[in-house]
């Protein structure tokens, strides 16, 4: 009897659904609903902005990009003065912008890679001091780091009569640090053509070594191999042509120093506080890239006999370098994005230079804010998107 | 035949046992490790020794004014005593500021049961938390009903307003979060297109521009007299953005949801909603704790940067306060606070979502 029932009301509920209750109605319900209220959302918002600019007088457009700027900036890595055009102001902050991205990448990357193993390591002083130092520096905020370094440490430094030196040819300094340049003498071309060409050596001699280990099972030791010639070929041209390079050695003269390599606080700072902030956090993801490899598979690797210098390249920095390298792409671009806290100290990069002054000054908010955050942008989804197609690569796949 | 019967075990010998055995294998297992634990071992000390005397033995703890601290070599802490009451209140009405300590002791209350594993009324107070005590608190801050003086948000700032940043911005951000997580795997396209937008908008840009475009760019934005409140711009910038990465966070809990739990879940009868909050977003939630966490504690870092746009938060007045003519050279002794204050709540929220983790690890360990 019930079971009758039961089927009745199972055949009668496929045969009408009530029109709510279909998965497919209800969907297409939802999409357009949500669909009509971005529309409005977004056509609010820009007939809101367009009759408050007009109302406060604010043209639109992008002429601003060629009046002349009338403003100087601390430091560029292409020639600029005042009288060049706002245009330019942007590449000068997108420049520092990348300079300063690529710097810290760079040093945050060494260091992160070297406390994440010394963490490890069964040496009780060296974990400690790894694991103090990660745990202070990552728990305190990256704005008052950057702080500390410029006004607690940098400002508080000699003036340039009494820098700071070690041999009289470095200097440091309150308007910043001083290195010596190196200047290419005559016959210099010749030394780089001999590293391009050791370069090009290096890459078929790997290609030969890994052909003829696949082959024969030989193998070759191109790593040491690689090393001599890149540094002995060029080395044995430059002494060849009579050692074509001097030194610019910066020297006082009247109240600052000229000459050589000057790197200004404001890049000093932003750097240091940059590099030790992330270098925390690479840090924690190469430790815990490196404790995700189960020990099984060293012990294999051993049974297999592979000795312990080819266990770690062949069998757990690949495995370990899978785990790695997702977070390690996403803290690269933090980092790319916290250099944009210059702004704080003054440092002259994309959001200080045109998101500060140039807006200031132009009054044209919706397009420098625009432009800005699509630079932003474009090099967060570039990342990203590189690193949603090595997820999808590396991800274990189900089913 | 006699039984068997083992011998008593021996004791480990006594170069691995006790202190000399614990120096043994951490110090000087290896000629190179003993070398590496020498020259680290006097780089440690020669660090501690100066920034111990600096912090604590040649250190000014008792005096008035600038004078006391002139003739010290250390650390000038009277700066931060005769400071505390603007570094925690801001300029908050000095004869109201009672107010902020209940509305925190409420907080402290109301919250720190959550810590410990066995309490009574842990779930009443949790709920209480989230949504009365928001409303409590802030008709207690601002004032304005109840015969309570009102207090503009101009005049909110020190501590108090980075926990107050911080509070609302994690309230908000982790149901943001997972609705938005929810819409990024949602197999509707224009639900799981508005979302990847929102999520990859909000990721890509630095905070301080998102910061910059709430003060200087939602003004134009909205209809003509309306307004908001800086604070309130701040706010919904802080949490849109921290959403965005709490969406990403929990997508990640998501995906390492078998398949096999949505179909059994949908197989009990269960509908969408169902399906989620019964068996879904609890596996799920669970599993990424330390991300949920790890997110709050950029949030609670990040409030800082508010200080770019004029709100006066603990960093932004310390910073001023270094630069009073009548103290000396006092900026380390202002960071150091400063940091200090982050530092603690940082560190015990990372120690709680690892505590956290431990307990909620009811599957197998590998």
């Amino acid at each position: 009897m019930s079971q009758t029932d039961h089927t009745d009301q199972a055949q009668s509920a496929s045969a009408k659904t009530v029109i709510w209750n279909d998965p497919t109605f209800r969907s297409i319900v939802s999409q357009v609903l949500a669909a009509g209220v971005l529309v409005w959302f977004f056509y609010t918002i820009f007939s809101n902005t367009l009759s408050n600019m007009e109302r406060q007088g604010i043209t639109t457009g992008f002429a601003f990009w060629n009046s002349t700027a009338g403003y100087g900036i601390l430091m560029s890595l292409i020639d600029y003065d005042s009288t060049d055009t706002y245009g330019r102001t942007f590449f000068v902050g997108l420049l520092n912008t990348v300079l300063i991205s690529v710097l810290g990448i760079f040093f945050a990357t060494i260091i992160g890679f070297i406390v994440g193993v010394a963490r490890l390591s069964k040496n009780w002083p060296i974990a400690k001091i790894a694991t103090v130092y990660v745990e202070t520096l990552r728990n305190i905020p990256l704005l008052l780091q950057i702080l500390f370094w410029y006004n607690a440490v940098l400002r508080t430094l000699p003036h340039p009569r009494d820098s700071l030196t070690l041999g009289e040819s470095i200097f440091l300094n309150s308007r910043g640090l001083y290195l010596p340049s190196p200047v290419p003498g005559l016959g210099f071309g010749f030394v780089s053509s001999a590293f391009y060409l050791a370069v090009v050596v290096v890459f078929i001699m790997v290609r030969w070594a890994n052909k003829r280990q696949e082959e024969t099972g030989q193998q070759f030791p191109s790593f040491w191999a690689s090393v001599g010639l890149l540094i002995a070929f060029p080395g044995v041209v430059f002494l060849i042509m009579g050692a074509p390079m001097t030194l610019d050695y910066p020297a006082l003269k009247g109240f600052n120093f000229q000459g050589g390599i000057g790197i200004i606080p404001e890049l000093l700072a932003l750097l240091w506080a940059l590099t030790f902030y992330t270098a925390t956090f690479i840090a924690e993801i190469v430790r815990a890239g490196i404790l995700g490899v189960s020990h099984g598979q060293t012990e294999a690797a051993h049974a297999l006999g592979l000795r312990n210098g080819p266990t770690l390249r062949l069998v757990v920095i690949p495995q370990a370098m899978r785990i790695i390298i997702p977070p390690l792409t996403s803290q690269y671009l933090n980092l790319a994005k916290n250099s944009s806290l210059a702004t704080a100290i003054g440092y002259p990069d994309l959001v200080a230079v045109f998101m500060g002054t140039t807006l200031n000054q132009t009054g044209q908010a919706v397009e420098i804010v625009g432009i800005t955050m699509a630079v932003y942008l474009v090099m967060s989804l570039a990342i990203s998107g590189l690193m949603n197609w090595f997820n999808k690569r590396m991800a274990l796949s189900e089913r | 035949m006699s039984d068997f019967k083992a011998l008593p075990d021996l004791p480990a010998p006594t170069s691995s046992t006790g202190l000399a055995g614990w120096f043994r294998s951490n110090l000087f297992s290896t000629p190179i490790n003993s070398v590496v634990s020498v020259i680290s071992i006097y780089f440690i000390v020669s660090f501690l020794i100066p920034v111990l005397d600096w912090a604590f033995v040649s250190a000014v703890w008792t005096g008035e004014g600038n004078a006391a601290c002139e003739q010290a070599s250390g650390a000038c802490w009277i700066f931060i005593e005769d400071r505390i009451s603007i570094f925690s209140y801001g300029i908050y009405p000095a004869d109201q500021t009672w107010r902020l300590d209940i509305a925190f002791a409420l907080l402290a209350v109301s919250f720190g049961p959550q810590f410990f594993d066995k309490f009574p009324f842990k779930m009443p107070l949790a709920i209480f938390s989230l949504t009365a005590f928001p409303l409590i608190s802030f008709y207690l801050i601002s004032g304005g009903a109840f015969g309570l003086e009102y207090v503009p948000t101009e005049r909110w700032g020190g501590l108090s307003l980075t926990l107050i940043l911080a509070f609302v911005g994690i309230v908000a951000a982790l149901p943001i979060g997972v609705v938005v997580a929810l819409g990024r795997r949602s197999e509707m396209p224009v639900i799981r297109s508005v979302c990847i937008g929102f999520i990859e908008l909000w990721r890509g840009i630095p905070l301080i521009s998102v910061l910059f475009m709430s003060s200087v760019m939602l003004p134009l934005f909205l209809p003509e007299g309306m307004n908001f409140d800086k604070l309130l711009r701040a706010l919904i910038g802080i949490t849109m953005f921290q959403s965005a990465y709490m969406a990403e966070v929990i997508r990640g809990g998501l995906q390492a949801i078998p398949r096999g739990q949505y179909e059994a879940a949908s197989a009990m009868g269960l509908g969408y909603w169902g399906q989620m909050r019964l068996v879904v977003l609890p596996q799920a939630l669970k599993l990424v704790i330390p991300g949920i966490v790890n997110t709050f504690i950029a949030l609670f870092k990040d409030t800082t940067l508010v200080l770019i746009i004029g709100l006066l938060d603990v960093l932004a007045l310390v910073q001023s306060a270094i630069e009073d003519p009548a103290w000396g050279a006092v900026e380390t002794e202002g960071y150091v606070f400063a940091a200090f204050c982050f530092w603690v709540f940082c560190f015990s929220m990372s120690r709680y979502s690892q505590k956290l983790e431990r307990k909620l690890h009811t599957g197998h360990k590998r």
